[in-house]
């Protein structure tokens, strides 16, 4: 996109991501702005249909929206041109310099980088994900600086030129990174499987052993039935009719998780865990707060895998072409069911950053927002590991299938009371499975196993909470 | 309001938190995780929508009498004001 925008003076196309590996083409479901509209880094401009679910698409890049290529219902392949903005802002001096030495191409273990978020992608290889996530910067939109400069300095060989068109690539991002010497065609290609395979992360489609699809309920009734939602919680938009989007969502899944079974070599460990302390401190806590502010099991759950993981940073990132790639950022996904069927596991964005509370929160939003399909881009495509929770559903433990290219997920069963020993005695607990399915390319059983450690030690300590 | 008027509140907003659930098909004496599929994030947004549509808190440790439709409006009548 970026090279349409360099070469053109400021003119820049928004490109249909690639949000998994197994996404090859999209649906613009509907636009959210229109010739003329000014769009700020981040915000939301489209909907787009992956397959799998309805996607809300952040732009990466400030302007203004001159020109729309691609109307509502027309599938187009990963990489077309969607949009053309005119960019005010040269962004690239914004992002945070990365030493110039180093990795070549974006590793950015998320998303379409190309496809979506160039500049924020390159430079930031250390710490790929959160650049981009939609946190407009401020500064991005504010004063229009002395633009394209770096980008006019470019050399990018001309076949390099044609294929990053072709691929959908972001030269502008890749000239970030690769400064020495002109960019090629081998650069290019990189550059879209680092993209490309990263981005399957997100993908959708999640792997544990799919809860069962929950019975649905004859949709006959919804017409009639439906009352007039007459509160906040968003609305079920209708570009899909249901049963084509399972059939769609559920080729997806079954295309991640074939591909998750062919190729990588998972070895599973499980641990039980005591955690009558941790709810009791939740009840406890509850009692105090209003309904609104009750917290769950899960969000506890959560944080202690997002803090385990970082004391075993091996299971958090990506296997990319024969090697593991860390992520600094820990994006949990979260395996959510769908009512109708299926799942999406998409992510909780630095959530070992995040409190208890604040987790709930986002969990709760999340899970709304999964289950009326109002997610975000960035949410679907950059989880670094997966968290899968069936203890609703009754189950004592669950063996999860990983999400490449993710090298772990953690699985939790149902909390039951069961008879515990210890210190010679035996009592009756509050117990959970846990349960780590972790890529034996990536990791081996002993820091799987320092993992489910992490993991205990997290769960029982208040310290933690 | 009585059990009636109770009870389609309930499902009111159980249609809320569960867009895609026949509501009116549900059965009001069988557990609603059952026979919906709730999961508890689900059942803590139906105890969110009662206390926003009545203003009744239902605490944790009554989450037992609120398993069921038929639950749910008893346990809201019996603690409506007036």
């Amino acid at each position: 996109m970026s090279d349409a925008h360099a070469a053109q003076g400021g003119l820049s196309e928004f490109r249909m991501p690639s949000l998994g590996a197994d996404m090859e083409a999209g649906t613009v479901v509907r636009w959210l702005v229109q010739p003329g509209d000014r769009v700020r880094r981040g915000d939301i401009v489209a909907i787009v249909d992956t397959d799998k679910a309805d996607v809300e698409v952040e732009i990466f890049q400030s302007g203004t929206v001159s020109e729309i290529l691609v109307v509502p219902g027309e599938r187009v392949p990963v990489g077309t041109p969607l949009a053309r903005v005119t960019v005010e802002v040269a962004e690239a001096p914004i992002a945070p310099s990365p030493a110039p030495s180093s990795v070549p191409a974006p590793v950015s273990p998320t998303k379409a980088a190309p496809a979506i978020a160039p500049p924020a992608t390159a430079p930031s290889a250390a710490a790929p994900s959160r650049s981009r996530r939609a946190r407009p910067s401020p500064t991005a939109a504010t004063t229009p600086a002395p633009a394209a400069a770096p980008s006019a300095r470019r050399r990018v060989s001309p076949l390099a030129r044609t294929r990053a068109a072709e691929l959908g690539v972001d030269l502008e991002a890749l000239s970030h990174t690769i400064r020495d010497r002109p960019i090629g065609v081998a650069d290019v290609e990189a550059a879209v499987g680092a993209g490309v395979a990263a981005s399957e992360a997100g993908a959708r489609a999640r792997a544990a052993p799919a809860p069962a699809p929950a019975p649905a309920p004859a949709p006959t009734a919804a017409p009639t039935a439906a009352p007039a939602p007459t509160s906040g919680l968003p609305s079920l938009r209708e570009p899909t009719a249901p049963t084509e989007r399972q059939a769609k969502l559920r080729q997806a899944i079954a295309a991640l998780m074939e591909r998750s079974k062919r190729e990588v070599p998972h070895y599973y460990l499980a641990q039980d865990v005591d955690c009558s302390r941790m709810l009791a401190w939740i009840e406890e806590r509850n009692v105090a707060r209003p309904v609104t502010e009750r917290l769950l099991p899960a969000a506890l759950m959560l944080r202690a895998v997002a803090l385990a993981v970082r004391e075993t940073p091996d299971l958090n990132g990506f296997w990319i072409d024969g090697a593991l790639r860390r992520s600094d950022a820990v994006h949990l996904g979260v395996a959510i069911s769908l009512r109708g069927g299926g799942l999406l596991a998409p992510a909780i964005h630095d959530a070992d950053r995040l409190d208890v509370s604040d987790l709930m929160a986002a969990l709760k939003d999340l899970v709304t927002r999964a289950r009326t399909g109002n997610l975000r881009a960035s949410e679907m495509a950059d989880p670094t590991i997966t968290v899968t929770n069936l203890g609703d559903q009754g189950v004592d433990s669950v063996f999860p299938v990983i999400y490449p290219p993710q090298v772990a997920i953690v699985g939790f069963g149902r909390i039951a009371e069961r008879p515990w020993a210890e210190h010679g005695m035996v009592g009756v607990r509050s117990v959970v499975t846990t349960t780590l399915a972790a890529d034996h390319r990536a990791t081996d059983g002993h820091l799987g196993a320092r993992f489910l450690n992490a993991l205990a030690r997290q769960l029982q300590d208040p310290q933690e909470w | 309001m009585n059990d009636q008027a109770l009870e389609a509140l309930v499902r009111r907003v159980l249609s809320r938190v569960a867009p895609e659930l026949d509501v009116e098909g549900l059965e009001p004496d069988v557990d609603l995780r059952e026979q919906a599929d709730l999961d508890s994030m689900d059942f803590l947004n139906l105890v969110s929508g009662l206390h926003d549509a009545t203003g009744i808190e239902i605490p944790e440790r009554d989450y037992p009498a609120v398993a069921t439709i038929a639950g749910c409006a008893a346990y809201l009548a019996a603690r409506q004001s007036g």
